[in-house]
C-alpha cells in the first residue's frame, strides 16, 4: 500500500505486525531500490513493517515514484535476495553497567545467568535504526526476557550499554536518556561521525552477542541514579 | 570573522540539511524557515546551501572582526548595526569593530543571519547543520569567534541588497496552514478528523527545533474558563490505540499522541516515529508555520492535494531565482 507523507515523501506499508519475515521483505526491497535508483529519490528509511522514500518534489510527482515502487516491489518477489551482514558484538553483563540485570532476572523469575545465557544464545535482526544516531531495534527476544518499559525513563544511559524492553534489544550509541532495561556494556563504538564509515551498524545487519567474563571491579563509569 | 559577543537562546549553525542518513536515525536538520535561509544566502550571493547562523528562542550580539556584509531574514527579529537599527531582508555593510544586534521583537521565533563568503564550520555526515542531541556540532556560544569565506564579489557591491517585497513570505499571526491528508486516517473517529480542521491551535511554550506541540484555542467563554485542560470536544480522539509500530516520518508530520492534541515535526524531528499521523504541512507552508509564536498565533488546517502542493513549493522557489525582479 503505498500513500503520500506530505509532498516529499511515500509510504509503502507492506505489513501491520512486527515479524521478521515481513521486516526481511523490507531491507531486501530497500536493497533494490538502492541497487537501481532514479533521479529525484533523495533516501529511504526502513522501519519494521514500512519503507518511507524522500523525494524532490521538484523532480518527481508522487505518482512517479509510486509507480517506480510497485514495479520494483514485483521483481522483488521474482529473483532477488539479499544476504545479511553478520555481526559479532562482545558484551559484559551486569554491574555498573547492566544496572537492571538483577531486576530484570527476579521479575522474570530465574537468575541473572540465565538472562545472559537466553540474551547470548540466539540471533537477532536490526529491524530498524532510530531514536539517536546508530541505534539499532533489534528483535525478536526471547518470551522469558519480555518485560515493559521502565516506568520512568533514565536522564542519562552511557554509550555502549546494552538494553531490552518488550520483545527488543538495542544498544545506546551515545550517552542519552532512556528507558529499556540496562543489561550489559560493549565497548565497540556504535557512532563515529569522523569516521569514513560513521555507523557500526545497519539495518537488515544479523547480530549475535558474544558474553565476556564479568569485571572483577566495577572499574566503568558509573550511570548516573535516577 | 565575527566575534560572539553575547547570545542566549538556541544560536546554531545551519545549512540547507543532511542528506543520506536518516536510516542510520540521524535527522535530517536544517533551518527551521527554508525560505527565510535561502534569501539571507542570495542577498549575500552565497551558494543556497550555505551554513548560516540560526537565532532562535533569544537573541545574538556580534562584533566584525574585519569589514563584512551580513544579510539578516526571518521574523520577529529586527537589526542594530552599529547606530542604526534596520529591518530584516536587507543585506548591509558593517565596519571592523561594530556591533551588530540580532534583536527580537515580536512576530516570529527565528533569524537568519548571513555572511558574504558563507561561514567556515566542520561538515559532518556531508552538512553543516547542527544536531544538538546526537552531538553533531554545537552551540554557537558567547566567546565563539566564527571564521568566514572569501566574500564572491567586493563588498560594496553586495551591501544595501533589498529582497523584494512582493515576495514576501506571508508570515501571519494566524495562518491558515496546508496539509496533506495522512497516512493514517483510518486511525481516527470521523469527529476526531474534523475536529483537526476545525480547531483553531496555538503554540504551546514546549516548543523548540523538534517538534511543536498544539494546544486548541478555545472556541467559547465557558471553555476559556479552563484555559490549562483543553476541552475534550477539541480533543483528537482515535478510534482504538494511539500507538502505532514505529515508521519513517518528515518535517511537517502532525502526529496525535493519546492526549489527542497535534504534535508538529520540525527540522530535527526523529527519523522514526511510533503516533498515528493525521496529515502532513506542505513545504511551502514549513516557514509560516515555524515563525507561528506560542500562546500568540492562531492556527488553522487546510487540506490540500499533493499535486497542488507540490505547484505551490515550485511557485515558491521559482521566485527565489536570482536576479530578483
Amino acid at each position: 500500500m503505498l500513500k503520500p507523507l506530505g509532498d516529499s515523501a511515500v509510504l509503502l506499508q507492506l505489513g501491520d505486525e512486527i515479524n521478521p519475515a515481513l521486516n526481511g521483505r523490507v531491507h531486501t526491497l530497500n536493497a533494490l531500490l538502492h541497487t537501481n535508483t532514479i533521479t529525484g529519490i533523495l533516501e529511504t528509511v526502513p522501519a519494521y513493517s514500512t519503507l518511507l522514500i524522500h523525494y524532490d518534489p521538484l523532480t518527481l510527482t508522487f505518482d512517479q515514484v509510486a509507480d517506480w515502487v510497485r514495479d520494483k516491489t514485483t521483481q522483488l518477489d521474482e529473483s532477488f535476495h539479499r544476504t545479511p551482514r553478520r555481526l559479532e558484538v562482545p558484551v559484559r553483563y551486569g554491574g555498573a553497567s547492566g544496572l537492571d540485570l538483577e531486576a530484570v532476572a527476579r521479575s522474570k523469575g530465574i537468575s541473572p545467568s540465565d538472562v545472559i545465557r537466553i540474551h547470548s544464545e540466539r540471533e537477532y535482526t536490526v529491524y530498524m535504526m532510530g531514536f539517536t544516531p546508530g541505534f539499532p531495534y533489534m528483535g525478536t527476544l526471547d518470551e522469558r526476557l519480555i518485560l515493559p518499559r521502565l516506568q520512568t525513563p533514565r536522564t542519562l544511559v552511557r554509550a555502549g550499554t546494552v538494553a531490552i524492553a518488550g520483545s527488543q534489544t538495542g544498544i545506546y550509541p551515545l550517552d542519552s536518556p532512556g528507558g529499556w532495561h540496562l543489561i550489559g556494556w560493549t565497548s565497540l563504538t556504535l557512532f563515529d561521525p569522523s569516521s569514513g564509515t560513521p555507523f557500526l551498524f545497519s539495518d537488515g545487519d544479523v547480530v549475535k552477542f558474544i558474553p565476556l567474563e564479568p569485571l572483577k571491579s566495577d572499574s566503568l563509569l558509573p550511570v548516573t541514579p535516577e | 570573522m565575527l566575534e560572539v559577543l553575547d547570545v542566549s537562546g538556541l544560536v546554531t549553525f545551519q545549512d540547507s540539511g543532511r542528506r543520506g542518513w536518516q536510516s542510520y536515525g540521524v535527522p535530517f536538520s536544517g533551518p527551521m524557515d527554508w525560505f527565510a535561509h535561502r534569501v539571507a544566502n542570495s542577498l549575500v550571493n552565497n551558494t543556497t546551501d550555505s551554513a548560516v547562523i540560526e537565532i532562535g528562542l533569544g537573541e545574538a550580539v556580534f562584533r566584525a572582526k574585519r569589514d563584512c556584509v551580513l544579510a539578516v531574514t526571518g521574523a520577529g527579529f529586527e537589526v542594530v548595526n552599529y547606530i542604526w537599527t534596520f529591518p530584516l531582508w536587507t543585506s548591509f555593510y558593517v565596519r571592523a569593530g561594530w556591533h551588530v544586534h540580532v534583536k527580537k521583537i515580536c512576530g516570529g521565533n527565528w533569524a537568519y543571519l548571513a555572511i558574504a563568503g558563507g561561514f567556515v564550520t566542520p561538515s559532518i555526515l556531508g552538512s553543516r547543520s547542527t544536531y544538538l542531541r546526537g552531538g553533531l556540532g554545537s552551540a554557537i556560544c558567547t566567546g565563539d569567534i566564527l571564521q568566514t569565506g572569501k566574500p564572491a564579489n567586493e563588498l560594496g557591491k553586495l551591501a544595501a541588497q533589498n529582497f523584494p517585497v512582493k515576495k514576501y513570505m506571508n508570515y501571519s499571526q494566524s495562518p491558515v496552514i496546508e496539509v496533506i491528508s495522512g497516512p493514517q486516517q483510518d486511525k481516527f473517529t470521523k469527529d476526531g478528523i474534523q475536529t483537526f480542521y476545525e480547531s483553531e491551535y496555538t503554540l504551546s511554550n514546549s516548543f523548540d527545533r523538534m517538534g511543536y506541540r498544539l494546544e486548541p484555542v478555545p472556541r467559547t467563554a465557558q471553555e476559556s474558563s479552563s484555559l490549562l485542560v483543553p476541552s475534550s470536544a477539541q480533543s483528537i480522539t482515535h478510534l482504538a490505540s494511539a500507538d502505532l509500530i514505529s515508521e519513517g516520518m518528515t518535517m511537517g508530520s502532525v502526529q496525535i499522541p493519546a492526549n489527542g492534541q497535534p504534535i508538529v515535526m520540525m527540522a530535527d524531528a526523529p527519523t522514526t516515529g511510533g503516533y498515528p499521523k493525521i496529515a502532513n504541512v506542505i513545504r511551502a507552508d514549513f516557514p509560516l508555520l515555524a515563525q507561528c509564536e506560542a500562546g500568540v498565533s492562531k492556527i488553522r488546517f487546510k487540506e490540500i492535494t499533493v499535486e497542488k502542493a507540490q505547484e505551490n513549493y515550485r511557485e515558491v522557489c521559482n521566485s527565489l531565482k536570482t536576479p530578483y525582479q
